[in-house]
């Protein structure tokens, strides 16, 4: 008999992030859990240092937590090398950066299709694949441009694009709009909100301003590495 | 998988300014490294393009080269009646006693003096080579006091014009006629009469003999009937083989070419090094993104190798066509070249040779290079952290 399918795309018990600085060991985040349902667009806050990324970056894959365990579609990430690690966030995630991170050397087609450069798609396959990304974040005109080529509202939906193009799950955004005017982050928040209306996809997205933390559906407050305040 | 190609290629052409000097530096290096290693060739080409498989060279015993090997009257006149030597229409043995003797002359333009090969020569001799052809002017004739040179070697060589004289031992000789040998050893030489010869420089013994066998069966008996016979004392083989063995004047530009060769390319790696690490450099974040993505070490590793491969195979590219332009050039404007054989101490002329396969080489060398500069920066590129680099600006 097949298992039911998770209550909860993300699921974080006890998680506990110790850096070590020097002599003096720094509590990123202390014993943490939490529990995250598909299609919600979650929003981490909280002061710097309190672990909002901290908590993203176990979420999504890229870092280890001391201890306890970060759950994702039933897959204890803790558990993973760097090479399966690797191959899970290329499946099951899609990054979206405060800066964008595109490639400067390729057009907004080729970065959107670059994660899909590591799956079986035929080339045919992935042109599709990236055209519909594009199309969904408004940019399939500019497919030939350059990133320096684009203002920064459509760098970052160049880049949601990419995050999307796998058809992850989870979508992870680390201040987003950080760097775009008013009308561009209201445009990304836009995009990003639709995702998990439309796509059913989970957004989880780290912010310090109050204004894209609305576009949230529930938010998360931290604090000194401990979860204060949860609010749907 | 690996990242396209396309990506490499625009990061080496978008950072044109700070990878233009390491492709220049290293095209410098690959057209040395050509050009050295076309000299090898060009000298390694004309011995090994003299002789006629059908003919036989014979030296004493223990002598590597003829100018080094004495070979009596009676050891010839022995040699002549075998049986296995071919005949001519008049019924006379194809067989050529020759002497080889060294003479010192000036070189054009007031540098000095060098020696170069003399050989007395008889019409066998001439008949044996048929690649030696008349250019200018007429062959010697025979009890005068005459020289034949090779069109090359008068290059090189002040009075080797027609009309020309040169000095040998007490006397001098009139310079008559040019031939050329088709790039053969034979184009560093100058030729006279046989007997002429002898009587110029007192000798009563040869150098060496050439002769051509009836044919291939023969030619085994006579080299083995040759060697065994004790009372003889003399070595036989195809004049070919001889020549062949002759490449050792290469050696010299050879190991130059192989000593600069391992110099300036430590100091190309070190080039193509610092270059790929300053990219790696300005790349971290990209990098970061790049494993955040789902790309593994194992790619990025691959990556920067194909990246810094390629920048150095663009260097090797042009100092490729660096030195085949030299090449060109050289051939346009009929240059030759002269180095000393290290048996005769005498000038051996001859053409270097850029061919396909040594541009090829050059951009394999290039190719190493680049693959060595870039190691350590790939490896360095793979165990950056992830977080970190994506923290970077």
């Amino acid at each position: 008999m097949a298992a039911p399918p998770p209550v909860s795309i993300v699921v974080v018990r006890d998680l506990s992030k110790i850096y070590r600085q020097g002599d003096i060991n720094v509590t990123a985040l202390n014993s943490v859990s939490l529990d995250i349902a598909p299609g919600e667009f979650v929003v981490l806050m909280g002061p710097s240092g309190s672990g909002k990324s901290t908590l993203l970056h176990i979420i999504a894959g890229i870092d280890q937590p001391t201890s306890g365990s970060a759950k994702v579609q039933g897959i204890d990430i803790a558990r993973l090398n760097q090479s399966q690690l690797a191959d899970w966030r290329n499946q099951n995630v899609g990054f979206v950066f405060q800066s964008f991170n595109l490639i400067p050397v390729l057009t907004a087609a080729e970065n959107v299709e670059l994660p899909l450069l590591l799956t079986n798609l035929s080339r045919k396959e992935r042109r599709l694949q990236t055209q519909t990304a594009l199309e969904l974040v408004g940019l399939a005109d500019r497919g030939h441009h350059r990133p320096d080529q684009l203002s920064g509202g459509q760098q970052q939906r160049a880049a949601i694009a990419r995050a999307l193009v796998t058809d992850p799950a989870l979508i992870v955004a680390d201040e987003p709009t950080g760097n775009l005017d008013a009308k561009s982050a209201a445009d990304v928040l836009e995009i990003l909100q639709s995702l998990t209306r439309t796509a059913g996809k989970t957004v989880v997205m780290v912010t310090h301003d109050p204004k894209s933390a609305a576009y949230g559906s529930r938010s998360l407050h931290l604090e000194k590495g401990e979860l204060v305040n949860d609010a749907k | 998988m690996a990242l396209p190609l396309r990506y490499n290629v625009r990061n080496v052409l978008v950072r044109w300014r700070t990878t233009a000097f390491t492709v220049l530096g290293i095209a410098a290096v690959v057209t040395v490294f050509v050009l050295l290693r076309g000299m090898a060739r060009g000298i390694e080409r004309s011995s090994g393009n003299t002789g006629d498989p059908r003919n036989i060279l014979v030296v004493r015993k223990g002598s590597q080269a003829e100018s080094g090997s004495l070979v009596t009257r009676d050891q010839f006149r022995t040699l002549q009646y075998f049986e296995e030597i071919a005949r001519n229409e008049k019924n006379e043995p194809v067989i050529s006693a020759e002497l080889v003797m060294i003479v010192s002359a000036p070189r054009r333009g007031a540098a000095g003096e060098a020696n170069t090969l003399l050989r007395g020569v008889t019409p066998r001799g001439m008949e044996l080579r048929p690649q030696v052809t008349l250019k200018e002017g007429r062959w010697f004739t025979p009890g005068k006091r005459e020289v034949v040179v090779a069109q090359r070697l008068a290059s090189r060589f002040a009075g080797f014009e027609l009309g020309g004289t040169i000095k040998a031992g007490p006397d001098r000789l009139t310079v008559v006629g040019h031939f050329d040998a088709a790039g053969s050893a034979f184009d560093s030489e100058a030729w006279m009469d046989a007997d002429e010869c002898r009587s110029i420089f007192d000798r009563d013994m040869y150098s060496s003999i050439l002769l051509r066998p009836r044919d291939e069966a023969a030619l085994t008996n006579l080299v083995a009937r040759i060697q065994a016979d004790k009372r003889l004392s003399l070595r036989a083989e195809r004049e070919v083989d001889y020549y062949a063995k002759q490449t050792m004047t290469a050696m010299p530009i050879k190991i130059l070419a192989g000593i600069l060769g391992v110099a300036m390319s430590i100091g190309a790696v070190f080039a193509a090094m610092n270059t790929m690490y300053a990219s790696v450099a300005a790349r971290t974040r990209e990098v970061g993104t790049l494993r955040v993505l789902g790309f593994s070490r194992f790619a990025i590793v691959l990556s920067f190798l194909i990246e810094g491969t390629f920048l150095a195979m663009l260097g090797g590219l042009l100092g490729s066509l660096l030195a085949w332009s030299v090449y060109a050039v050289v051939l346009l404007r009929g240059i030759n070249f002269g180095t000393m054989d290290f048996q005769s101490f005498a000038e051996t002329v001859f053409q270097f040779r850029v061919t396909p396969d040594l541009m090829l080489l050059g951009v394999l060398f290039s190719a190493a290079i680049g693959f060595v500069g870039s190691l350590l920066p790939a490896l360095r590129a793979a165990q950056l952290p992830v977080i970190s680099a994506l923290k970077s600006l």
